[in-house]
């Protein structure tokens, strides 16, 4: 079979923009006229127009100005003098709409629809590993959280080290995070996931609360959460740990990124949970008093620090019980720095080589422009 | 379908400074696999010669000093396989090695290795035949350098920048070419090694637990231990 250049070109695939279409003898050109009328609403000077008329200050568009306007309001005489007659409005075909809709995107910016995740990437992102690009793997949690129930109420407790990959990013940040009053929630997971996460739930508890008059429940923010978190499929990458004390009693959960959530006496979370656990499974028993229970807490993150490398630094706890919150930030600091020169540092001038200098002069600036006060057409 | 990955990095830092009549060799103590520690006291710093397991007092190479990070596998079969090299040369030319001797064998030794590297980031540290300090730092496949100081491992880019401002070390870029070697004294030099070591501790994640420093002098070697933060 002998394939010349010539003959694969026509065997290509017809694309829409060749179907004739059925109104193409009364409009030969469309595609050119789309393109040309998408051109002229995407011109540069579109935007810069002079501000002739001072009603219209502030508004770039000057709509008596602009020739195509009277265009554009003679075809909306034309389709109401159709109406008055009492003629119906041709039907649009797909094929048009879809042409107008061809000729609209080019050159536009390619925006999300709405807020929130777009996962036009996604398809990329495959393209690529398919051709053999590397994909860097997502980053295990370096965190140990932890929380169990004493007699009186709830016991968080939480490491302070976040990690980007190998190098600690922050030595003290806050991984107990602020829901309610009486209920709190430690965040293991992508630090943006789980501070983004508890705050927006943590706003729609107080909107909940000034709604209903009451006191929030655990099991409230248990379910904003898990149906947040199911609702992007684990891409929200948050592991937390909540804990509260409410009407019905002092309640404590674990809620994974996918958004299945477990109700438990004691339980961790993160890259140290193994080695907390450890410690919790050994020593954990009904009934605890809250000194007791601070210092299993405080045991079970020590575990993490020392033994797990994305957990470090310091120790912070929360008490919940009834009626009364405590966040003791930084309880215990077992990692002080181990060695500080004496003799210090001096940055000198000089110490840094200098290989060449140029100094350019930054000019002044030619106009200002001034902003007049008065109507904005933009306003109404 | 996971492929069966012959190399691990236990991670880690080490340092070495040259002086005037000094060498400071120094590497953290921490083994760690993943994120976990595997051991707090593990020695990344080897007296070429001593891995043998016969008497090697009279075998040892001329105060020349090797530490290395990355995969520890790799870098225990590399010290055998230089130590069993050494001691042939020793046979062979009824000397010890010279410190840059050392240096040109070990870059061989890599580079045999060319298509399936020793895993090993080196440091070589020493006096050479005047008696002045010399550190010689490599990659994995054996490409070498003699400097003033260097830092390699997981740490090395947290300490490299520090080192680089205080040892006052002139540009490359500048001509004629400037000695190297730090106008520091040993102690000097020392709490400088023992304050970027904490400094990088502070933000690596696998350096920490012990800092091992090996001061090579005229009068012999000098080892000496200090704590780092555990978490």
């Amino acid at each position: 079979m002998q394939t010349s250049k010539q003959n694969w070109a026509e065997c290509r695939l017809p694309s829409p923009l060749d179907r004739p279409s059925l109104k193409a003898h009364r409009r030969p050109n469309i595609l050119a006229e789309r393109k040309a009328q998408h051109e002229y609403w995407r011109r540069p000077s579109f935007f810069l127009l002079p501000q002739s008329n001072p009603a219209s200050a502030g508004c770039c568009f000057n709509s008596n100005s602009d020739p195509r306007t009277k265009e554009k309001g003679k075809r909306r005489e034309r389709v109401r003098e159709r109406e008055k007659r009492g003629k119906k409005q041709p039907r649009r075909s797909p094929l048009s709409h879809r042409l107008r809709t061809q000729i609209r995107m080019t050159g536009s910016m390619d925006l999300p629809a709405k807020g929130g995740f777009s996962y036009d990437l996604c398809r990329r992102n495959d393209f690529l590993e398919k051709k053999g690009l590397k994909v860097p793997g997502f980053l295990k949690t370096g965190t140990t959280i932890v929380g169990l129930v004493f007699q009186d109420g709830v016991v968080l407790g939480a490491d302070t080290r976040a990690t980007e990959g190998p190098i600690v990013a922050d030595k003290n940040c806050e991984k107990i995070h602020f829901m309610a009053p009486n209920i709190y929630c430690c965040g293991a997971g992508t630090a943006a996931d789980t501070e983004a996460v508890t705050d927006m739930v943590s706003s729609q508890l107080q909107l909940h609360r000034y709604a209903t008059g009451r006191e929030s429940r655990v099991v409230t923010a248990l379910t904003l959460l898990k149906s947040h978190l199911f609702k992007y499929q684990g891409h929200v990458s948050a592991a937390l740990v909540l804990g509260g004390v409410d009407v019905t009693g002092p309640h404590l959960h674990t809620v994974y990124p996918h958004g299945s959530t477990d109700t438990l006496p004691f339980a961790t979370m993160g890259s140290g949970s193994l080695a907390a656990m450890s410690v919790f499974e050994s020593q954990y028993k009904e009934g605890l008093t809250r000194e007791e229970g601070i210092q299993l807490v405080s045991d079970a993150i020590r575990a993490g620090i020392f033994n797990d490398l994305g957990s470090g630094s310091n120790v912070d706890v929360c008490v919940i019980t009834k009626g009364k919150t405590e966040y003791l930030r930084n309880h215990e600091l077992p990692n002080p720095r181990t060695y500080v020169s004496s003799k210090g540092y001096s940055f000198t001038k000089g110490q840094t080589e200098v290989l060449s200098t140029k100094i350019t002069k930054i000019t002044q600036l030619k106009q200002k422009v001034e902003v007049a006060e008065g109507g904005d057409a933009m306003e109404e | 379908m996971a492929r069966f990955d012959p190399y691990e990095n236990n991670g880690g830092t080490c340092v070495a400074v040259a002086g005037a009549d000094y060498c400071v060799v120094a590497a953290d103590t921490r083994l760690s696999v993943g994120y976990s520690i595997l051991s707090r006291d593990h020695s990344k710093i080897a007296q070429l010669g001593s891995v043998l397991k016969f008497d090697v007092q009279q075998f040892r190479a001329e105060k020349c000093v090797l530490a290395s990070s990355g995969f520890q596998g790799d870098i225990k079969a590399l010290q055998k396989n230089l130590a069993a090299k050494e001691l042939v040369y020793e046979h062979n030319h009824n000397k010890k090695m010279s410190c840059p001797a050392m240096a040109q064998l070990l870059s061989n030794t890599l580079y045999y290795k060319r298509f399936f590297p020793y895993y090993a980031f080196n440091v070589l540290g020493g006096l050479d035949s005047q008696g002045k300090g010399c550190v010689f730092t490599y990659d994995a496949v054996g490409s070498y350098e003699r400097t003033g100081y260097s830092a390699q491992g997981t740490g090395a880019a947290l300490m490299m920048p520090v080192l680089d401002n205080q040892l006052k070390s002139p540009s490359p870029l500048l001509l004629p070419a400037r000695d190297a070697v730090t106008p520091l004294s040993e102690s000097e030099a020392v709490d400088l090694v023992k304050d970027v070591f904490a400094s990088a501790t502070e933000r690596d994640i696998y350096t920490g637990d012990r800092l091992e420093i090996v001061v090579i002098n005229s009068s012999g070697t000098h080892r000496e231990c200090i704590e780092l933060r555990k978490d």
